[in-house]
């Protein structure tokens, strides 16, 4: 029974990240590429997604110090951090991405600013939040054993 | 010119174990910067069966190819000659890669600028379905990808159904197109060997192999 429960907890959690809009479909056409071989998949996706990515926002970060900004170097970056974004179906940090682009189409210092800020907070949001569930899908093991009888 | 005959010998290798045995495995080869994206892209093409090789640039997809025009100098030994010959001969009946799936937006060589010089190619290679994948669904980018001769143009994230989709048609094509190549080989292989004169046994074995393909 503990093993039943731990899995519908598990659902619970997924559910409402994507209910609250944290993650979009691709994150479930990743998960669709898992299998007994591969089960961790997506878990080593996201890994590799944060990792990668620190350097993209610490070179933003460092870009966005520069006097005149330069809005087409920003936009490069934030292209390349989007598009892996996206891959892992990051809804809300995507979204903000997609804002600080349009900022610095309209050569928005303030605003690229500011939606930076916000797009580290839900980077950061996102990360504690799939570690939480990453954690919690490997406790609750291989759906398989859940229906194991005792 | 030695690291031409390195490159060489390993396409030697893999074109006899291919030719050994045969398979339907589509090869793909995808080109992307991102890490990420690599890493996507190889799980999606895995998972549909395919065999992947990935490379992180336009410039090194080339090179995986052959196409880098490295020449180098003309210090030849012997051997490396006669490996030369035979990557001549392999390149001419083989393309080893029956699908290229490339990103448009990467530093140095976009996916465009990779479409265009294997487009231009005049061999075999030109023959390759490329198929472009983008975040960006600007109609301006999709029209001049596919004038250039891009098969498709896929936006990014790339779904599993892309990539099943992609791959019936290939393996259609597939099949009329073996049709087609085993009576270009012999003739190929032929007017070679008329006009080679003492062989080493490496090349004769290569082509041996070849004709019992034909």
């Amino acid at each position: 029974m503990d093993k039943v429960h731990s899995h519908r907890q598990v659902a619970v959690i997924k559910h409402s990240l994507f209910d609250q809009g944290y993650l979009d479909e691709q994150f479930i056409q990743l998960e669709e590429l898992q299998d007994d071989a591969n089960p961790n998949f997506v878990e080593e996706i996201v890994t590799l997604y944060y990792r990668d990515s620190s350097r993209l926002i610490s070179n933003l970060d460092h870009t966005l110090e520069r006097n005149p900004l330069d809005f087409n170097k920003l936009d490069t970056i934030m292209h390349q951090f989007k598009g892996s974004s996206s891959s892992i179906g990051a809804k809300k940090v995507k979204a903000e991405c997609t804002l600080f682009r349009e900022y610095c189409r309209t050569r928005n210092g303030e605003g690229c600013r500011r939606s930076f800020q916000q797009m580290k907070k839900e980077y950061a949001i996102l990360r504690k939040k799939l570690e939480t569930y990453f954690q919690m899908a490997r406790q609750a093991g291989p759906k398989e054993t859940a229906f194991r009888p005792k | 010119m030695a690291i031409t005959g390195e490159i060489f010998r390993q396409n030697l290798t893999e074109f006899l174990e291919e030719s050994l045995s045969p398979s339907s495995e589509l090869h793909v080869l995808a080109v992307d910067d991102s890490l990420v994206d690599r890493h996507v892209i190889e799980r999606l093409l895995k998972v549909s069966s395919c065999k992947v090789t990935v490379v992180e640039s336009g410039r090194r997809a080339l090179q995986y190819l052959g196409l880098d025009g490295e020449t180098g100098s003309l210090g030849l030994d012997v051997s490396e000659f006669w490996y030369l010959v035979c990557g001549v001969v392999l390149t001419l009946v083989s393309a080893k890669v029956n699908l290229i799936m490339t990103d448009y937006s990467m530093p140095g060589m976009t996916g465009y600028e990779l479409l265009k010089k294997i487009k231009q190619e005049s061999s075999m290679f030109r023959e390759i379905p490329v198929v472009i994948m983008s975040s960006e669904n600007v109609l301006t980018r999709i029209d001049r990808c596919l004038e250039e001769g891009a098969e498709e143009f896929l936006l990014k994230p790339v779904k599993l159904s892309d990539v099943r989709r992609l791959k019936d048609f290939i393996m259609k094509g597939k099949v009329k197109e073996v049709e087609k190549k085993s009576l270009k080989r012999s003739t190929i292989v032929c007017n070679i060997l008329t006009h080679l004169t003492s062989m080493r046994s490496v090349t004769i074995i290569a082509l041996t192999i070849i004709l019992k393909e034909c």
